[in-house]
């Protein structure tokens, strides 16, 4: 009976159009899912961090919390403010919910399970990524409200700012791994989690023997600057300049009430989602166990119960990354903003410069170690 | 499409804006406006607007008697209601010439110190929280709590406390609260500990607050300002020190003085003052003697004809009570001078050509109480 259930799940995960359907649901609930419930996280992380129970009344635990709030949220009345670009005042959050899922397209989650196998992954993952902060924009923009304006304009200067250290720091990792497929990538990094590329740039063992020096010596510090990056990309605090609340009230979504509101709450989180599965693929090894090639083999003969074993390590791996965004968040204060362009151009960029200059250097020595 | 008018129609070369920060915002408080004048994310002119809390204490303290215009001191700056009341009181007896007993002095001095704790605690999580770091405010709530249960304790009120009385205080206090406060000596050195790792040693906030806001000595002179404020900008003046009151010149402590004249030099003066709060609390609960809490007072209050100042520390600075009496039940003028007013009133002139975050952070560092302000 089971082996009928995993043949029928074998075949259609494998034939088209039924894989495509599948998938798509599966990342619209996944991404929606998470939206709301790392809401839950985020307020249930934060009491815990402040001595506090957190939300408790609706359901278990709170957990009908997000729910809750998303009826709250549609019962509301649809306004924009007058005077106001009425169309792209709405078209903000539509243009900022859909990038994240697209780019979620693209991310493997398990040996195998991904919407699209696509060649140039990565490069699709940044150029959607980049969508958010024009919604972000135009919401600040259409609103016609000074706050908004105000923090439209420093997000735009904060995510370009942002963008060429990641970047940079993104081609550091194709110049070692040399592919932008992103299933290459992870496949790459199989076997022990010193395989891993953030581990593997210090020393290469992958092969065999005492192993050489890696591509990336600095992997540890590009992984850093790329974490940063992305809390600033997806505008966490530290980095929360769009909603500074006690300069700029709520920022770029001061004058958006109900869903409006509610679609770029979620938006933020399903951006996290992505940018913790980026970081988890790029250098912690995304589906890949990290417990020796053994290990790993043993789950590619299990077949599609072995890809789900993957997929509950990229999990693992992904949400320890986006608790400690909850974490950073609710333990520091906020940067200013000149502040926060000071770290990008005067040392993220420099430093991220310096790795990949030192990465393609270390790549075309001969292997004398 | 409506473009919105960001640039005045006067002057076609000033591409200022303005924005109002309150009466509703976030970052006031309270119900303070200050209309800025932006250029960009500098302010050119950032002028205060108070008023929209103005509950008229001063006229009210000219038709009611001595006594019932008590608990009215104390809804002025609420987060030091003991202080105020103390200014209000000690300015009374001095005029009618009331005994006060020792114990009551003492009483008053523990009292008073454990809310002046209670203030720069509520003035220093609420500051983190300007700058953007919410878990501080809820752990110095969590310490304020101990405060405020052991306040609780003896005057039935958690916040606007009506407990001196003329000649002494409402009612005596028990072991209990003394042992209670003895016990919360060493459990707020821990904490304080704790704060300044997680807080004083950060170096976002460490980026967000040195060399922001420089405050002159000469500018706190030009605006009277008072406090912390006064205490950043290198001027040893404290008005339990310099001019001592109540039995504030039997206690051994210090006045934390910093000279930098920026918000870290005010921030260190203010976790300074809560260690030396803490000594007088040590002090003053191991001295503490036995004896009445209230002193003879006359059944009809009336002070002699004549003006009458009296001037206490409260937590934001000196709070002066001036008591102008024709020898009525009733006073003939009652003026306080208060100190979030003074402090409030140097903003216009420290935040030129700031960026708007960290005027944000000045602000904040001023610590302001916006009853206090209006009055």
């Amino acid at each position: 009976m089971i082996a009928r259930i995993l043949e029928l799940i074998t075949f259609l995960l494998t034939n088209e159009p039924y894989r495509s359907v599948i998938y798509l649901l599966c990342i619209i609930g996944f991404a929606l899912a998470n939206a709301a419930y790392l809401v839950w996280v985020e307020r249930k992380g934060a009491g815990r961090f402040q001595r506090r129970p957190g939300p408790t009344e609706s359901g278990w635990a709170g957990l009908l919390q997000p729910p809750a709030d998303g009826i709250k949220l549609l019962a509301k009345q649809l306004m924009a403010p007058p005077g106001g670009d009425k169309i792209l005042y709405w078209a903000a959050p539509l243009m900022v919910l859909a990038p994240p899922l697209v780019c979620l397209l693209a991310i493997p989650f398990g040996n195998n399970i991904l919407a699209r196998d696509l060649n140039i992954g990565l490069l699709m993952v940044f150029s959607f990524g980049s969508i958010n902060v024009m919604a972000l924009m135009l919401g600040g923009w259409a609103s016609r409200n000074k706050y908004a304006i105000i923090s439209a304009a420093r997000v735009v200067s904060q995510n370009v700012a942002y963008e060429i250290p990641m970047l940079l720091v993104v081609i550091t990792m194709i110049m070692v791994t040399g592919t932008l497929n992103l299933q290459e990538i992870i496949v790459q990094q199989g076997g022990g989690f010193w395989n891993w590329n953030i581990l593997r740039g210090i020393w290469d063992f992958s092969s065999g023997g005492w192993g050489h020096i890696g591509g990336n010596i600095l992997a540890p510090i590009t992984f850093i600057i790329f974490y940063i990056c992305m809390l600033a990309e997806t505008n966490r605090a530290p980095f929360d300049m769009a909603e500074a609340e006690s300069e700029l009230v709520a920022g770029a979504f001061t004058e958006y009430g109900g869903m409006g509101f509610g679609v770029f709450f979620m938006a933020e989180y399903a951006n996290i989602v992505v940018g913790c599965a980026l970081a988890t693929l790029l250098f912690l090894g995304g589906w890949q166990s990290g417990l020796g090639s053994g290990f790993g083999t043993l789950l590619t003969s299990w077949g599609i119960i072995g890809s789900l074993v993957g997929v509950g390590f990229f999990f693992a791996k992904m949400y320890f990354l986006i608790f400690s965004v909850v974490w950073v968040r609710w333990t520091f204060p906020r940067t200013q903003f000149y502040g926060l362009l000071n770290l990008s151009w005067k040392i993220l960029i420099p430093l991220s410069l310096l790795t990949l200059l030192l990465t393609s250097v270390t790549l075309k020595l001969p292997r004398l170690f | 499409m409506n473009i919105p008018k960001l640039i005045p129609v006067g002057d076609p070369a000033a591409e200022t804006f303005t924005i109002n920060l309150g009466p509703q915002h976030p970052a006031t408080h309270g119900v303070l406006r200050v209309k800025l004048e932006m250029d960009g994310e500098f302010i050119v002119n950032a002028q205060p607007v108070p008023g929209y809390i103005h509950r008229m204490h001063e006229k009210m303290g000219e038709n009611r008697t001595y006594a019932q215009y008590l608990p009215n001191t104390s809804r002025i700056d609420y987060l030091s209601a003991m202080t105020y009341t103390h200014a209000f009181v000690g300015a009374v007896e001095k005029a009618a010439k009331i005994e006060v007993p020792l114990r009551a002095e003492y009483i008053r001095v523990i009292t008073s110190e454990l809310n002046r704790i209670s203030s720069h605690l509520v003035g220093w999580g609420a500051w983190i929280m300007d700058l953007g770091g919410f878990t501080p405010i809820l752990y110095a709530f969590d310490d304020r709590e101990k405060i405020l249960d052991l306040l609780e304790a003896i005057t039935g009120s958690r916040l606007t406390y009506c407990y001196y009385r003329f000649g002494g205080v409402c009612d005596d206090v028990d072991q209990d609260f003394i042992d209670g406060s003895k016990a919360f000596v060493p459990y707020m050195r821990g904490r304080m500990k704790m704060y300044k790792k997680l807080v004083t040693g950060n170096i976002i906030f460490r980026k967000r607050v040195e060399g922001i806001g420089p405050i002159s000595a000469e500018m706190c002179r030009k605006y009277g300002a008072c406090g912390p404020v006064l205490r950043g900008s290198g001027v040893n003046y404290d008005v339990r020190k310099a001019e001592p009151y109540s039995i504030y010149n039997q206690f051994d402590f210090d006045i934390p003085v910093y000279n930098e004249c920026d918000s870290l030099a005010r921030y260190l003066v203010r976790m300074d003052e809560i260690e030396q709060s803490l000594r007088i609390i040590e002090q003053a609960c191991a001295k503490i003697p036995e004896g009445p809490f209230q002193g003879k007072v006359p059944r009809v209050l009336k002070l002699p004809v004549g003006d009458t100042c009296f001037a206490t520390e409260c937590g934001r600075g000196r709070l002066l009570v001036r008591i102008t009496s024709d020898g009525k039940e009733e006073a003939y003028r009652i003026r306080l001078r208060t100190p979030c007013f003074t402090n409030l009133s140097l903003f216009e002139e420290a935040s030129q050509g700031m960026m708007l975050a960290d005027a944000i952070s000045l602000m904040a560092s001023l610590d302001l109480v916006i009853p206090d302000i209006d009055r």
